[in-house]
């Protein structure tokens, strides 16, 4: 058994069912309430049982034990559960984790949750522990961290405000086509206006940041066998993988280099495909410089070229390279960890290219004949990264 | 190292107390000849349990650097940076003495320990030049 023998995962799962709850502001409701309500909702969207469901995973900032807590609000049983807490990208490892206990046969079918609240409970939530070593300097986390990779991406590559900001005008374009976006009405973003938002951490103004709302979302996975028999199109794993190299941005060992490079590779050499064959790219947007690091880290260009690369709107509505679709968490929706929303967007591109109804957009805002997407998500400060590549069945 | 670790202490405890004596000190492997932070049991990556506690240098030089915002009344905007000392490893810490979006990567900085918070920390200083 090596690396290579993981490719045997290709193709074995499809995300079945999905759905979010709660997005924006959902004041009354608790982030219990919301996962809950996504779940059940995703299960719906399958056409499966409850009952059938023998595998849960989750993570929230609200629930130590999420996968355990869900499991008991629910009333299932589970054969497997995994509530491995990885931050933001935590759900798209638990789709690997799911991938290999469904090929295993451990169990047969699986639900992917999360949820927050808290937005209607006065703001960005977290759970993470003081940073030993960090922590008596005060450091904003998490935003001291990605400033200070901004920073340096900008000593490095000549990058300037007006790069970052570039980012923050193509996601807002992209929610302005999607009803489901918080910032739907809110109408265009210019560069000005981002920089001149209110200073957060240098160089990070207000609008550099992702928006704090709440949210939940679940996906139902099942075996491609069983998949076949689901009520909307499958949409199947075709690669997947993760790596992390810090925990703390101090033990960073290249503030321009994440480990996506690494998840990245390996999740594309798993699927057979290359970046350049993705018709969807949804990147964790957590920060402006999110975008750049992961454009360059999961190999849509090279290093430091990335500033070049989004210039003129290129990854807005109006260009090349359609990335986060849904206004990305810049623009869209972001309730403290925004990976299972990735994975949802990855996968409604390619339902509605197969003719599901997940929704309505303005003109431009589905892909036309969208097949492949790349989901990968990021937790910590730039710390686990993970990538998943979702495809259509022709892409097997 | 024996199981029972009564009447001792671990790195994290040592570095505090050392900074408490008004000593920067960081760990070494012998074996390696390599410096390592933050404190650990054993360097990291490889494992070798050959440490031995080194007084820093204090040299650094600026690998990153960020102005955290922050109201007047709450105390003001402050500096958060990383420093790569002179023996290779990384750390956060403040720059003093300058105003904390002054701050310029590659600059040449010095260590000294004062307090926060009513607890001993490592500041740097921007030496001139």
């Amino acid at each position: 058994m090596g690396y290579n023998d993981i490719n045997k995962l290709k193709g074995k799962t499809a995300v079945v069912g999905l759905a979010e709850s709660g997005c924006g502001i959902a004041k009354g409701w608790s982030a219990m309430e919301i996962m809950a309500n996504s779940v059940h909702d995703a299960l719906d969207d399958a056409g499966i049982k409850l009952s059938e469901v023998d595998g849960i995973f989750a993570a929230t900032a609200f629930h130590s034990m999420a996968a355990m807590s869900l499991s008991e609000y629910l009333g299932v049983k589970p054969k497997f559960a995994d509530g491995s807490q990885i931050g933001g990208s935590s759900f798209l490892s638990h789709i690997l984790t799911a991938a290999m206990a469904l090929d295993a046969g451990l169990i047969n079918v699986a639900v992917v949750a999360y949820g927050s609240n808290q937005k209607s409970i006065g703001g960005f939530k977290t759970i993470s522990e003081a940073m030993p070593y960090e922590a008596q300097y005060e450091p904003r986390m998490p935003v001291t961290a990605y400033a200070l990779a901004a920073k340096r991406y900008m000593y490095e590559f000549g990058a300037t405000r007006e790069d970052l900001a570039n980012v923050a005008v193509s996601a807002r374009e992209w929610a302005l086509l999607n009803p489901r976006a918080y910032t739907h009405n809110d109408g265009p973003l210019s560069v000005n206006e981002v920089l001149s938002a209110r200073p957060i951490v240098d160089p990070l103004g207000k609008l550099d940041c992702c928006l704090v709302t709440d949210g939940a979302a679940a996906v139902v996975m099942t075996r491609a066998d069983r998949a076949k028999d689901t009520k909307n199109t499958p949409i199947y794993l075709l690669g997947a993988a993760m790596e992390h190299h810090h925990r703390m941005i101090s033990e960073m060992p290249d503030l321009v280099r994440t480990s996506a490079i690494d998840s990245g590779k390996r999740a594309f050499a798993m699927s057979g495909y290359l970046p350049k064959d993705m018709n969807t790219i949804q990147l964790y947007d957590a920060f402006t410089i999110n975008t750049l690091l992961f454009l360059e880290d999961l190999g849509f260009c090279n290093k430091g070229e990335a500033i070049n690369l989004i210039k003129n709107n290129n990854i807005g509505p109006s260009g090349n390279l359609p990335v986060n679709t849904n206004g990305g968490g810049l623009s869209c929706v972001h309730p403290g960890m925004y990976g299972l929303f990735v994975t949802i967007e990855a996968i409604r591109q390619l339902r509605n290219s197969s003719g599901d109804n997940v929704g309505k957009r303005l003109n431009g805002g589905w892909i036309p004949n969208a097949k492949l997407s790349v989901a990968h998500g990021n937790g910590g400060v730039l710390s686990s990264q993970v990538t998943n590549i979702w495809g259509v069945s022709e892409t097997i | 190292m024996p199981e029972n670790l009564t009447g001792s202490i671990g790195p994290e405890q040592q570095f505090k107390n050392y900074l408490s004596e008004g000593k920067f000190m960081i760990q070494k492997s012998k074996s390696l000849n390599k410096f390592f932070f933050h404190p650990r049991v054993a360097f990291p990556g490889t494992g070798e349990r050959d440490l031995e506690w080194v007084e820093a240098s204090g040299n650094g030089i600026v690998y990153s650097t960020s102005c955290n915002r922050r109201l007047p009344e709450k105390g003001g905007d402050f500096n958060i940076s990383l420093i790569t000392l002179q023996e290779g490893p990384r750390m956060m810490a403040k720059i003093k003495g300058v105003a904390p979006d002054q701050v310029v990567i590659g600059q040449k900085v010095k260590a000294r320990i004062s307090s926060l918070k009513g607890e001993p920390a490592i500041i740097f200083d921007i030496v001139e030049g």
